[in-house]
């Protein structure tokens, strides 16, 4: 018997033990947190998963498999004009490493194979902080406000950071590496104006199936509001004839998949998730398999679906048990919450700040978790602060960039982003009040 | 024949591991397969997206995950 390879089995099954028998049942806050757990999992199966995080879904698939990475990659290396290099790097986050994994390799390789470290660390923040599916469901979830402040603040971010990382240690002279950066394969070439429509389209369709109710009955929102299905199904046809023009969907399979999506529409006209689901589940087959593109598009969005529906999931769980639904509690008491992080004070902030860069949010689970710590009494500010640190670093990930940069640059780039997200949540705060 | 799968761990990089098996199963050779993990050795070999394949230090595909068809395709070009 091996006690030095059974003591974490034997540690785990004693942990679960003691944690089974004393279960804190009947007391009325645990009882409390564990069905607002369930409460918020079932809000966003209801609301989002289908009419949000599907399209999206399928938008980052395609920003992953058409948007041509070797074009863009060309402007982050060795000999690319530095200023665009900036630019590019702090905006092409969400277009390089839509998998969060592909963020590091890509980091090390611009910081000593291309334009520097610079643009590097610019992209290094910029990629977690620009995901696609993230900015979409912040927007969703937490409002159009902290959307919009989200995807702009971390542009600037990027910029700002990379510039002053680029100056502070402007007099490191980085041997560049010998090495030949290896271009990526180029893609098929469709004319730009297509991708950009097929894209356009996608999130059209998104932005409408999921426009919100006003507060109130009249005005040009509203209007929208009250047409959103009709301007949905418009430019979900329009999806169809491109999808059949310029990605050799065949027409007849594309037919068989709206036909039924539209008389599914007619017979049920106040269940428009009938009809959009069904539009979804079609879409999924006839891609999934299809041996072109469209398969290539399917295989990649299926991948993100994989990989990140089973984490939100727990992460929903998590912010449920912790905090409850909005205007209700989980275990930790709103009092905490407020105090910590209420309000906009720089102390609020600064927290927000902190905690954000050290903790580990897995992909999306920054947004439930958020949408608890807001619903308990956190401040929109803390909050932008918290969006803007908590993404993109994380411990772990800071040892690895230091094992790249070394640990004078690691830490000044931490600091950079915790001093910038503080300033930030304080201005953004200020601004909406 | 060394064919070397470049990635930091994750599915995307294993996906392209079991592509280059099955490539090398469906042909009926052997080849020594290594994963590339580290990623000073990564950049060395002048791969800046992962996933990337490289065969016999070429480095064949960077960015995508490479079907198995396309992998078998590259393996049959060197065996030539």
């Amino acid at each position: 018997m091996d006690w030095k390879k059974e003591w974490k089995a034997l540690l785990a099954i004693v942990a679960v033990f003691l944690a089974s028998f004393y279960l804190p049942l009947e007391r009325a806050r645990f009882d409390n947190a564990i069905m607002e757990s369930l409460h918020l999992v079932k809000w966003y199966a209801q609301e989002h998963v289908l009419l949000c995080l599907v399209p999206a879904f399928f938008i980052a698939g395609a920003i992953a498999v058409f948007v041509s990475q070797a074009s863009v990659i060309r402007y982050l290396g060795a000999k690319a004009n530095k200023v665009l290099a900036f630019g590019v790097a702090s905006v092409s986050g969400s277009i390089l490493a839509v998998c969060s994994c592909t963020v590091l390799p890509l980091f090390a390789g611009i910081y000593q194979m291309g334009a520097g470290l610079g643009p590097a660390t610019a992209f290094l923040y910029s990629g977690p902080a620009i995901n696609v599916l993230a900015i979409i469901l912040t927007a969703r979830i937490l409002g159009i406000g902290l959307g919009i402040a989200r995807a702009v603040g971390a542009i600037l971010f990027s910029v700002v950071i990379g510039l002053l990382m680029h100056f502070i240690f402007i007099r490191e002279d980085l041997q560049q590496a010998d090495t030949q950066a290896a271009m990526p394969v180029p893609e098929v070439t469709r004319p730009l104006w297509q991708n950009a429509l097929y894209f356009a389209t996608m999130v059209a369709i998104l932005v409408f199936a999921n426009w919100g109710k006003p507060g109130t009955n009249v005005g040009t929102w509203y209007a929208v509001y009250s047409a959103k299905w009709i301007v949905t199904s418009v430019v979900s046809a329009f999806f169809a004839i491109i999808l059949v023009l310029w990605f050799d969907l065949k027409g007849s399979k594309v037919l068989l998949v709206a036909i039924p999506t539209a008389i599914l529409a007619f017979l049920f006209p106040h269940e428009p998730m009938v009809a959009f689901a069904a539009g979804a589940i079609g879409l999924s087959i006839i891609t999934s398999t299809d041996k072109g593109e469209a398969g290539e598009w399917f295989l990649s969005t299926w991948g993100f679906a994989k990989q990140i529906l089973p984490l939100l999931f727990i992460g929903v769980l998590a912010a449920g048990v912790l905090l409850g639904r909005p205007e209700h509690e989980g275990l930790i008491p709103s009092t905490w919450v407020s105090r910590a992080v209420g309000g906009n004070s720089l102390h609020s902030n600064l927290f927000a700040s902190v905690v954000g860069a050290f903790m580990y949010f897995a992909t999306l689970t920054e947004v439930p978790i958020l949408q608890g710590l807001i619903g308990s009494g956190m401040g929109k500010g803390p909050a932008l602060a918290l969006l803007l640190a908590g993404p993109a670093l994380s411990l772990p990930n800071m040892l690895v960039i230091r094992s790249v940069m070394g640990t004078k640059k690691t830490v000044a780039f931490v600091s950079l982003v915790v001093v910038m997200a503080t300033f930030s949540g304080m201005l953004y705060g200020a601004l909406i009040e | 024949m060394q064919i070397k799968v470049f990635g930091p761990g994750c599915p995307r990089c294993k996906k392209t591991e079991e592509n280059a098996v099955e490539a090398l199963k469906e042909l009926n050779l052997e080849a020594e397969l290594v994963k590339v993990s580290d990623l000073q050795e990564i950049m060395s070999h002048g791969i800046m997206m992962t996933p990337g394949l490289a065969i016999d230090e070429k480095v064949m595909c960077t960015g995508k995950i490479p079907s198995v068809e396309e992998i078998k395709e590259w393996i049959s070009e060197k065996a030539r």
